[in-house]
């Protein structure tokens, strides 16, 4: 039997990016933000979702990408990994996809860009690629650097 | 069977139960002739036992099992309680308390299989025991009894049963040989006896009969108010009975003391005290009616109380959370007071959620009695060890504090009492040529006042010598020789709470390693609370604890700056002034200000957190508003753009992944639903 995963897909920049499903525990359009002083610049601030104060990061800013300004599309998802609960901040998102493990390939092929250290993997749907992102390394690496 | 769901329970109960031992025996031993707290203790001591004994720990129920036997006797009134017994009751108390701690800890109860102890109970009640003993044989002698070799306890309250004109009988069953549950029969007989007469004696033990050890045949000596026929009657009627003999002791004299029974007791590993438990009659009726009497009382107690988790609890206090923002925001919405339909439902809803929280609040409340309760233990303990008479007076143990904060407070107090008895309190003979009483006596009072509680450790003692806290300021160099004299004694007390501060000239095991009393006071300003001394020389010291009765919500101070908003905890704010822009002079790349003759460090809220100011949209820019806190004694100004008001919040963690950002203690959800930090004022001193 095939393995497949379920990714929350979004878009940051030119390319589309995969987050497995398990650790999103919601997808918000982005909303005020309150900033956090002496901070690193990546981390935009905290959100208040219902009532939880949450840290949101820009993750275009974390992926050395420059910054944009919001608009309708942006989103924020809400991710929850070993007790941390985190928003990313993405030009947008919209769909979730289905991909086997079969059609990822590793990342070691890949070795030159930014976001290198975050990336797990390709993974191919129809024509599409989508960069699947090792989330524990993205929150636990920022979380070191604080 | 899993033992582990229960492990927790045991811990949680045992604990609770040598936690009330504590406190009886505290009591017995100002009152040793207090029957009901020889029960209590014996009830405690028997669930414990019943308890280890279900969870397998035996070293626990043996123990137990040892202290039930002892507090048996003295129950018969056959030991009375002396000093030494109450020692040793400690010393089992400690044994068992060690025992939990290694359950929990551990998974087990260790190898420590207390001989040592229990046979320091047994030689215990058996060096009381003695002195009756010679007595007592006086009067078996009288009585010439002889045939059947029983304790001396046994001829005692056989003694004492003629007296009250109760009928004593020896009776002897033989059950049938075809009988195939032998412990069950016997145990109907001795239901069926239990119920007409009082057992003083069996042979087997009940417990040996309980467990089928034994032939045939067993002896009871009972005491009663019916006559033979009545009891052989009952008897006849349980089945499986092969003879019945009931003698009448009186007219048949066949006791016979045993006193080497009795004596084996020093070396027997196992004990018999069950054999030669004595009962008087009236007393045990006393005793039960007493017992049931409390039981009544207790009952309906127990059903009200239920176990909760913890986490449960702070779930519930975050809803009220959210729903006080909630609130908030209605109540935003509603400001224009247009309809006033609206303007009713806030309000109504405003009061609901304000005995809501109140509720909630108090169900996270637990009685100070919690931390209190080791206290008289300890200064039982330290009384002794110093060689001082000390009297512990607790008053408001039933007020309430935020579970948080309970947990917290123990160690402060502890050392604040410590502090008290070591150096405060003098020897007992200095104290009489000083014409004070003997017996000093140390005050631990809790009370509540508004929005926080009160705690006083106050002793009779020696007070605080100001003139020695002086000269050792200067000797630590911590303030110059000419501070010395223009220093005030409000100042001079302050010192005492600087590090490496100790006034004891002998250092003793308990204290003056210097450490106490910053401890203690950085301890409480963590907890949002502060302390202060009054003190007399020759009259005594009051150390007064001030603490906030939740660390959930607080008073907060919202200021704004730039267009950012911030939450500046209400108790941490000295006062709040203006200041000329230009009265702000830099020293040495610090700025400071002239304020009331004293320079005031000043800092920028701005400038910490990085933001522009646009205090210069303001129309008289050169007015500052400043924020003065505090920590400790010492003050800083910060300047803010503007003040937004005084507001209840409630403070939210920022998460794992923000922790250690420096300035911010946290954030909290405004009516608008936007978040406002809150500044940590402390690490800007």
């Amino acid at each position: 039997m095939k393995k497949t995963n379920k990714y929350v897909v979004f878009k940051l920049k030119e390319e589309y990016y995969g987050i497995p499903i398990s650790y999103v525990k919601t997808l918000e359009k982005t909303t005020d933000i309150t900033r956090v002083p002496n901070a690193d610049n990546y981390v935009k601030g905290v959100m208040n979702l219902r009532g939880e104060v949450v840290p949101v990061i820009d993750l275009r800013l974390r992926f050395g990408f420059e910054k944009k300004e919001e608009d309708e599309d942006a989103r924020t998802i809400v991710l929850e990994i070993d007790d941390i609960v985190i928003g990313l901040n993405v030009d947008s998102s919209s769909e979730v996809l289905t991909i086997d493990d079969e059609d990822i390939d590793s990342a070691a092929k890949f070795t030159n860009s930014f976001e290198d250290d975050f990336i797990k993997g390709i993974g191919k749907f129809d024509d599409r690629m989508i960069i699947i992102i090792d989330t524990h390394k993205l929150v636990n690496t920022c979380h070191k650097e604080n | 069977m899993d033992m582990n769901q229960y492990l927790d329970i045991f811990i949680e109960e045992s604990k609770e139960h040598l936690q009330s031992m504590n406190q009886i025996l505290l009591k017995l031993e100002n009152n040793h002739g207090d029957i009901d707290m020889i029960n209590e203790i014996f009830r405690v001591a028997h669930t414990i036992k019943g308890m280890a004994g279900t969870m397998g720990y035996t070293h626990t129920a043996h123990l137990t099992h040892e202290m039930e036997n002892a507090l048996q006797l003295v129950r018969s009134g056959e030991i009375e309680i002396n000093a030494s017994i109450i020692d040793v009751l400690f010393q089992c108390l400690d044994k068992l308390e060690k025992y939990v701690l290694e359950v929990e800890t551990k998974g087990n109860e260790g190898d420590d299989d207390s001989v040592g102890l229990i046979k320091l109970i047994k030689k215990t009640i058996h060096k009381n025991d003695e002195e009756n003993v010679n007595e007592k044989n006086e009067i078996a002698a009288a009585l010439n009894i002889d045939r059947i070799k029983v304790g001396i306890h046994v001829e005692n309250a056989v003694k004492k049963a003629w007296e009250k004109e109760y009928n004593t009988y020896l009776i002897g069953v033989e059950l049938s040989k075809k009988c195939m549950l032998k412990a069950a029969r016997a145990y109907i007989v001795i239901n069926e006896l239990e119920r007409l007469a009082e057992i003083i004696y069996s042979n087997p033990s009940i417990e040996d009969i309980e467990d089928e050890k034994f032939d045939l045949e067993f002896q009871l000596i009972v005491i009663t108010k019916v006559d033979e026929k009545v009891i052989s009657n009952k008897l006849k009627n349980v089945m499986e009975i092969e003879s019945i003999s009931i003698v009448d002791l009186k007219k048949n004299n066949v006791l016979q003391i045993d006193k080497v029974d009795d004596n084996s007791l020093d070396f027997d590993g196992d004990t018999k005290f069950t054999d030669d438990v004595n009962i008087d009659v009236n007393t045990v009726q006393n005793q039960r009616n007493k017992v049931d009497a409390e039981k009544k009382i207790s009952k309906p107690k127990i059903g009200k109380t239920v176990r909760v988790d913890i986490e449960r609890l702070d779930n519930l206090m975050n809803l009220v959370s959210e729903l006080i923002i909630i609130k908030t925001r209605l109540e935003d919405i509603d400001s224009d007071g247009t309809n006033p339909n609206i303007h009713e439902a806030t309000e109504y809803l405003e009061r609901i959620t304000t005995s809501l929280h109140d509720s909630v609040m108090k169900v996270r409340m637990v009685p100070v009695e919690r931390v209190f309760n080791r206290f008289p233990r300890m200064v039982r303990d330290l009384a002794k060890e110093l060689g001082k008479e000390i009297t512990l007076k607790m008053q408001g143990q039933e007020t309430e504090l935020d579970r948080t904060v309970i947990d917290e407070i123990g160690e402060p107090l502890i050392h604040l009492i410590r502090n008290s008895i070591d150096h405060g309190i003098e020897q007992p003979s200095l104290r009489v040529t000083l014409g004070k009483p003997k017996e000093a006596t140390v005050e631990l009072i809790a009370y509540s006042d508004g929005n926080s509680v009160v705690m006083e450790v106050a002793d009779d003692g020696a007070g605080i010598n100001l003139e020695t806290i002086r000269n050792k300021a200067v000797e630590r160099s911590l303030i110059l020789n000419e501070e010395r004299q223009t220093m005030g004694d409000e100042d001079v007390i302050k010192l005492l709470f600087n590090a490496g501060f100790s006034t004891a000239n002998e250092v003793s095991d308990l204290s003056g390693r210097g450490v106490g009393l910053d401890v203690v006071r950085t301890k409480i300003e963590s907890l949002g609370g502060n302390i202060e001394v009054n003190t007399t020389l020759g009259k005594g010291s009051r150390f007064i604890i001030r603490l906030p009765l939740t660390l959930a919500i607080i008073q907060a101070l919202l200021v704004k700056t730039s267009s950012e908003k911030y939450a500046i905890p209400l108790n941490s704010i000295k006062e709040i002034t203006s200041i000329n822009e230009s009265k702000i002079r830099e020293i040495q790349g610090n700025e400071v200000v002239l304020y009331r003759n004293e320079t005031l460090p000043i800092k920028r809220l701005a400038g910490i957190f990085n933001v522009e100011s646009e205090l210069a949209n303001y129309e008289n820019q050169d007015e500052k508003i400043i924020v003065i806190v505090k920590k400790g004694d010492k003050t800083i100004g910060i300047v803010v753009d503007d003040l937004i008001g005084q507001q209840e919040v409630v403070i939210k963690s920022l998460g794992k992944y923000l922790a250690n950002i420096k300035s911010i203690a946290g954030a909290t959800i405004l009516g608008n639903g936007s978040i406002a930090l809150i500044v940590d004022t402390n690490s800007f001193f």
